[in-house]
């Protein structure tokens, strides 16, 4: 099923489908493929054929009133979904399943979307590769041998597959967009605050962001449309006003000045990565984009800074499994304490471990000021440095990931090798400002690679309509 | 800066993680390599600069995040517990806390 949601609408709008049929299409699409791509960890058939059977009377109207109407989505599985269950990819959140729905979420079926399912991704979010999940890799669609990225790799394998139009992931530093990437689909993290973050199993609270995967710009922007606004149950809401995105895509760039920083195309970068990013940066300049020069001085450290705050926040928001209120406990546990011990260490893998344990370190005695505030001062110096670019231009652009996706294992083995992938995206977290990731073309092996474009706080108007007028010329 | 097997257990033991010995042994190498790369951080002069906060809404945007304190309907103490491990009349049960 390659539809964009304006075709699937107009389709309803003829009377030639109903949310029954396209949604029976997308569940027996995604499980003819789940054996191969191991893109879901729950396919909600039976919930899903319910909720568009109660929409087929009715579709006609609905698609005039709800952006989404009848349009089938999947959740990454780390967004809490009343009803069905939420696993992180953890085992130590067993079968649970949540007393109550992400805002997202909410707002999403509001908007008339249908939830298929909940797809995978590394276990809490911790990756960038699909490997660290207690259920088994998710594959790349384009070649099964390669990994998808992640963390939210089964919700982009799952659009690239052309199962759904639409899907949701989330981006601590690179999540959506590295994914995107690699899959070869339109991946966004919006503005730190543009997005409530309630309901979304917290991995690093200053980092984590919900942002919509698509196979085009106007569907993502049409999803953000949807998820975007303030919410009293998350304070780090933004309370501003959300334009409206659609009318943003004009696809006219002239004069939009986009900002090409020298220290994302030096050492590191893959030889096909630069020379399609490159090629892409000269479309939008052939569309009357004006190409100018801007620094970020630090790019260097950005690694080293994410690390120790995603981790530090990790370890204190990853306290609460300890096997009292929900999900795996390990069995006979003399003490309570040591059923602490035994389910964290039981339920979590290897991954998590390892982030939980730099984190702790991070923040311990003796090593506070050392690492986890030096780290913090680093990450100012990163954001003045946006604010410095931005004063330049009005989008930045370089590559989503310094290579084409890598093969199932190459570096599982190696943590730091895994890290070094983040380069490009983990500073776009730290600063907070919105960054899409659009199809730029194919490595010689034929796999995906992605040019970000990165905006200013809450200009993801523009943003879009920079990633809107590339996808129109490419 | 070399991580000993026995930082690694303090750090365990702060963390509320009861690692093998295979685990002690592997997160002691991995988190050294980290952290000798995280160590490039002091080439940096940061003493002019103070520690990011956080300031809701992104960078540019202040936002009043008070509110009423109404009283509203929550999930209740059945739902509450429902999904936890083991639990009983509305409680969560745990292993014995004190002595044993």
């Amino acid at each position: 099923m390659k539809l964009t949601v304006e075709e699937l609408h107009k389709l309803y709008a003829s009377g030639q489908a109903k949310p029954s049929d396209i949604c029976r299409t997308a569940l027996d699409l995604i499980e003819k493929d789940h054996e191969r791509l191991n893109a879901f960890i729950t396919i909600d058939r039976e919930g899903a054929a319910q909720r568009a059977a109660a929409m087929d009377s009715d579709i006609q109207e609905a698609i005039k009133r709800k952006p989404l109407a009848g349009v089938p989505i999947a959740l990454k599985d780390n967004l809490c979904t009343e009803g069905i269950r939420t696993t992180c990819a953890s085992r130590i959140l067993g079968n649970y399943v949540p007393p109550y729905t992400a805002t997202a979420v909410k707002k999403l079926e509001e908007a008339g979307a249908i939830i298929v399912g909940k797809t995978n991704l590394d276990e809490f979010a911790m990756g960038g590769s699909t490997e660290n999940s207690a259920f088994g890799p998710a594959r790349n669609p384009w070649n099964e041998e390669y990994v998808p990225g992640g963390s939210s790799g089964g919700s982009a394998v799952t659009v690239a597959a052309g199962h759904v139009p639409v899907s949701i992931g989330s981006d601590t530093g690179g999540s959506i967009r590295q994914p995107a990437s690699f899959c070869g689909v339109v991946g966004m993290k919006p503005t730190y605050g543009r997005v409530s973050r309630y309901g979304l199993v917290a991995f690093a609270s200053s980092l984590d962001q919900i942002g919509p995967l698509a196979t085009n710009v106007r569907d993502a922007a049409r999803v953000l449309q949807v998820i975007a606004g303030h919410d009293r149950y998350d304070s780090t809401s933004a309370n501003v006003s959300v334009p409206d995105y659609l009318n943003a895509l004009t696809g006219d760039i002239k004069g939009l000045k986009v900002g090409v920083p020298p220290e994302c195309f030096g050492e590191g970068l893959d030889a096909e990565v630069r020379e399609k990013v490159e090629s892409a940066i000269r479309k939008l300049e052939e569309r009357g984009a004006q190409i100018v020069k801007v620094s970020l001085p630090h790019t260097k450290y950005v690694i080293a800074v994410y690390y120790i705050i995603a981790t530090a926040e990790a370890s204190s928001n990853l306290a609460r499994y300890d096997g009292v209120r929900y999900g795996f406990r390990a069995e006979e546990a003399r003490t309570l304490s040591e059923m602490y011990r035994r389910t964290r260490n039981g339920g979590f893998g290897d991954e998590v471990k390892r982030r939980i344990m730099l984190g702790t370190f991070a923040l311990s005695s003796g090593y506070y000021d050392a690492y986890y505030e030096k780290a913090q001062r680093v990450r100012q110096m990163l954001v003045n440095d946006f604010t410095e670019a931005f004063s330049e231009c009005d989008v930045i652009a370089m590559p989503t990931a310094p290579t084409p996706p890598f093969k199932i294992g190459e570096k599982s083995h190696d943590p730091l090798a895994m890290y070094l992938i983040d380069i490009f995206t983990v500073t776009i977290n730290l600063a907070g400002v919105p960054a899409i990731s659009v199809p730029c073309g194919q490595s010689s092996a034929g796999l995906p690679i992605g040019l970000q474009l990165i905006g200013n706080y809450f200009d993801e108007s523009r943003l879009l309509n920079a990633a809107y007028a590339y996808e129109q010329g490419r | 800066m070399p991580i000993t097997q026995s930082e690694v257990e303090k750090i365990a033991e702060l963390a509320n993680l009861e690692l093998t010995a295979e685990e002690k042994q592997s997160f002691s190498v991995q988190l050294a390599a980290i952290i000798e790369y995280i160590d490039q951080l002091n080439e940096l002069d940061t003493s002019a600069v103070k520690p990011w906060q956080h300031r809701s809404a992104g960078e540019m945007i202040s936002s009043d995040v008070t509110r009423e304190d109404l009283v509203e309907p929550s999930l209740g103490q059945q739902k509450a517990v429902e999904q936890a491990p083991d639990h009983d009349d509305g409680q969560f049960l745990v292993p014995r806390v004190i002595g044993g």
